[in-house]
């Protein structure tokens, strides 16, 4: 037993190390979320608290679900392919209840004007007009049907 | 309110609850959806874009991005004759309202959406120093608001530009592939809002995914590949000069 004679101070010195790793432990397990690590170095229930937030746009598959008279208008004409919110602006409210919200009425003048106003950057191949040369001043649905909007001429149909 | 011995140790095992509870953190959202089923991507077809803004208005609608700010934008591109090395691009409030008339004439003009890659080897979440931004097990790099303290390593980190903290609550933000709908089965809003289809959702881990005919038959890159970030957002039709 010799060779523990004057060790006292390093038992203590232990004893410190020990208590403050149990307290650091302890600590540790109090603050660090339970989720945390389970997929990867960091809290995994934030998957969870970003996927619950609520959605604005409801999505075609929703507005067609009533309006299934504007879809076929729509799908025979050449704006088949456009989401309903693309113009018509994000509405699942409307969607969750479609009779105390409504939807506001469009302005033609402004929406048609934003995909088909001439820019040289845009693909030729896309339909554009010079909005004040194409009408005159005159509201492009006055021709033009937004959901069909190829005019067809009299007698041609 | 005087607090006695008696009342803090009736209090604590109230308090350990309440701690218990938010240690525990906010149950899944959509319990049909399997996070290792899906690997998300996007698809943007530039011949396609218009550079109508709607992609970047939706955007904003649906994550209320604050003003000034962007979680995607559109950028047009002008490039003189050879001068691929020095494009001169413009993005006027993000391409949030459309795009005035072209100051340059001739050339080639086009329009560049973008927003975060979600690259599988992300600089950004690799840099954060407290597990606040991470790829999830469906390929979506995520913010996690709670746990960021707004250092902006992960800002400077990204080589596209895509983040930045947000002027009110001092957490970065980013694009989140909205998170919110692809898990209800839902697109993003800029996809849904897009009139021409020049971007699409794509899951790379459906085998009945268009995107993978698409790649297959398509000369289609990513933003700068020699990151070697893995970026999962492919451009078909890209131009030389885009960076």
């Amino acid at each position: 037993m010799n060779s523990f004679k004057d060790s006292g101070h390093i038992f203590r010195l232990a004893a410190v190390f020990i208590v403050g790793l149990a307290i650091f432990v302890a600590v540790r397990a109090l603050l660090v979320p339970r989720s945390f690590g389970k997929y990867g170095h960091y809290r995994g229930d934030a998957i969870g608290e970003i996927a619950s937030r609520p959605v604005n746009f409801a999505g075609h598959q929703a507005c067609e679900d009533c309006h299934a008279d504007v879809l076929t208008k729509k799908t025979a004409g050449k704006h088949a392919r456009v989401a309903c919110e693309a113009c018509h602006g994000a509405l699942s409210n409307h969607a969750a209840d479609p009779a105390s919200v409504t939807p506001n009425k469009l302005d033609a003048a402004v929406l048609c004007a934003r995909c088909h106003q001439a820019n040289t950057a845009k693909p030729a191949t896309f339909p554009q007009v010079q909005a004040e040369e194409h009408s005159g001043g005159i509201a492009c649905d006055t021709c033009h049907q937004p959901h069909s909007p190829v005019i067809v001429a009299e007698g041609k149909k | 309110m005087n607090i006695t011995r008696r009342h803090l140790i009736l209090l604590l095992p109230a308090a350990a609850l309440a701690w218990e509870h938010v240690l525990a953190g906010t149950p899944e959202a959509s319990p049909n959806y399997k996070l290792t089923e899906h690997w998300w991507s996007m698809l943007i077809d530039i011949p396609k874009c218009i550079g109508c803004g709607n992609c970047v208005r939706a955007c904003q609608t649906e994550n209320d991005v604050p003003d000034g700010y962007f979680r995607t934008w559109i950028e047009r591109y002008h490039v003189e004759d050879w001068g691929m090395e020095n494009p001169i691009v413009d993005s006027p409030d993000g391409g949030k309202n459309g795009f005035p008339p072209s100051e340059h004439i001739g050339g080639k003009n086009f329009f560049v959406p973008k927003l975060c890659n979600h690259c599988a080897e992300s600089p950004c979440t690799q840099v954060c120093p407290v597990g606040a931004t991470f790829i999830t097990p469906d390929g979506v790099v995520l913010v996690d608001k709670k746990y960021c303290l707004g250092c902006r390593y992960c800002v400077q980190a990204c080589p596209y530009g895509c983040r930045f903290i947000h002027p009110k609550t001092n957490t970065a933000e980013k694009c989140t592939l909205c998170y919110h709908r692809i898990t209800k089965g839902l697109t993003t809003a800029c996809c849904e809002a897009c009139p021409t289809g020049a971007r699409q959702l794509a899951d790379l881990k459906n085998p009945k995914d268009p995107i993978h005919e698409f790649l297959r038959t398509h000369s289609v890159q990513v933003l700068k590949p020699h990151m070697a970030t893995n970026a999962k957002v492919f451009y078909n039709g890209l131009d030389g000069s885009v960076r």
